[in-house]
């Protein structure tokens, strides 16, 4: 079970209390959590990533384990702790007000 | 007796005012999305119910929310904006060619018949439409392909498609607004356009007779008589009798020709409505004074609505989708300001109260009238 901490204004917009889980068949990498984050969540497509291109958003960030991995390849493994569900995957607003 | 539902877009949510058709008190909801920029949302002329909103922020991108219960409940629907093609380039603003790219949602206009098609007009400018209820969205490409678009460019807010007016007498006839290249107008649902901007003069611009490139901020018309359309330019008040064939200024003695706003009342198409600002640097009214101008002749003859707004200390800015009409009798006018207040007028302009006073700056205004 991949866990996946989203946040606030997208918990709120995919109606998800506290982390989102997800069943991730294959390889964990950002592209294979991402597609089952999206699958079952349909509203978040084009939110944290392109619709066409899936390159992630300028002000979105992905960290996990103390590490950010928002430029590691979308088909890179996830860190070993994501995949086996002992640390969520980290989905961040970039800090910036407005 | 009717009543009345305020839809109001601002840059952290949307907010519904409600009334009965004497709009003494209100009723006021939200934030409804809190946190979001939502620059525009509209009700179907054919369904009370269906309401469509344009929510967006930087870091999440674009969303399209649907409600089908006049705004107390809302489910996101399509939020795919893909260009039709491969979309080319528009005039940066160094002058050097820039590939289009979608930034958001500026206005979304209902079918006035069907509550499932509607109109979305984007950033960069182009014209998009669902006739899916807003579960997918296709691009009309006439447009962004006019062989002018090569030379539009961006103005301060970006280049954005923000007006869509459908003529009521002649559905085939769509006009829209782009800042900064002007009205186009097709007569055959969006396939083809041509642009309505003979008259228009832009002093800023090395030809200010130029076809193609002014920063045109509003357009209206009364569905009684669409040929004659009225227009907030940048600067300049103009008025067209011929369907966007020809236009003529009608500032007359308006204290300022700059502003956003222009809407017509609901039942005398004469009676307009402006807000004067005081520059195009200075987005506030002139002499601190909040003055709504309505002119009774269609123009040119100008007097200045001033009981219940501030007439002094007063530095707001009042953007170009933030006014709007009731159809009840006597007419209700509504805008809303950089400021958070939304006005209104129970007795088309004569005298007017707030509604709420510290809103986030507001976007947007819409008004639907309820049987």
């Amino acid at each position: 079970m991949i866990r996946v901490v989203l946040p606030t204004h997208l918990r709120n917009l995919a109606h998800v209390d506290g982390e989102a889980t997800l069943d991730v068949h294959g390889p964990v990498t950002q592209r294979s959590v991402f597609d089952a984050l999206e699958s079952s969540y349909p509203m978040l497509r084009g939110t944290i990533r392109d619709h066409a291109t899936k390159k992630r958003r300028p002000f979105v960030r992905f960290y996990a384990g103390g590490e950010d991995l928002s430029h590691e390849p979308p088909d890179a493994l996830l860190p070993d702790d994501v995949a086996s569900g002992t640390e969520p995957l980290l989905v961040v607003g970039a800090m910036s007000g407005g | 007796m009717g009543g009345v539902r305020v839809l109001v877009g601002t840059r952290k949510g949307a907010f519904v005012l409600t009334s009965d058709g004497k709009r003494e008190s209100w009723d006021v909801e939200g934030p409804h999305f809190g946190g979001w920029e939502i620059y525009h949302l509209k009700g179907s002329p054919a369904d009370d119910e269906r309401i469509y909103a344009s929510q967006s922020t930087s870091w999440f991108g674009q969303l399209i929310q649907r409600s089908d219960d006049g705004g107390r409940t809302w489910t996101p629907v399509g939020n795919e904006f893909t260009y039709d093609g491969t979309p080319g380039t528009h005039m940066w603003y160094d002058g050097t060619p820039h590939p289009w790219e979608f930034a958001r949602v500026w206005h979304l206009e209902p079918s006035l018949t069907d509550p499932d098609t509607v109109y979305a007009g984007v950033e960069d400018a182009a014209l998009f439409r669902s006739i899916d209820g807003g579960q997918s969205w296709h691009e009309l490409p006439g447009l962004r392909e006019h062989g002018s678009a090569g030379s539009w460019q961006p103005g301060a807010g970006g280049l954005c498609l923000h007006t869509i007016v459908v003529d009521p007498t002649r559905p085939d006839r769509i006009f829209v607004a782009i800042s900064a290249a002007g009205v186009f107008r097709t007569d055959d649902s969006g396939k083809t356009w041509q642009p309505m901007n003979r008259g228009l003069r832009s002093e800023g611009l090395p030809d200010p007779d130029v076809e193609v490139g002014h920063c045109v901020h509003r357009i209206a018309l009364h569905p009684s008589r669409p040929d004659v359309l009225f227009m907030q330019k940048h600067w300049d008040v103009m008025r067209s009798d011929d369907a966007g064939e020809s236009w003529n200024e009608v500032s007359g003695n308006l204290p300022s020709d700059f502003g956003f706003v222009v809407d017509v009342h609901a039942h005398e198409p004469d009676t307009i409505y402006v807000v004067p600002i005081k520059s195009d640097s200075e987005h506030y009214p002139p002499d601190g004074r909040l003055r709504v101008y309505r002119s009774k002749t269609g123009g040119n003859d100008w007097e200045a609505l001033t009981d219940g707004l501030p007439q002094k200390d007063c530095y707001l800015n009042v953007l170009r989708d933030a006014m709007a009409v009731d159809a009840l009798d006597p007419c209700g006018v509504y805008f809303g300001t950089s400021g958070g207040q939304v006005y209104a007028s129970a007795d088309a302009g004569d005298s007017w109260a707030p509604i709420v006073r510290d809103l986030p700056a507001v976007l947007s205004i819409e008004v639907q009238t309820l049987p």
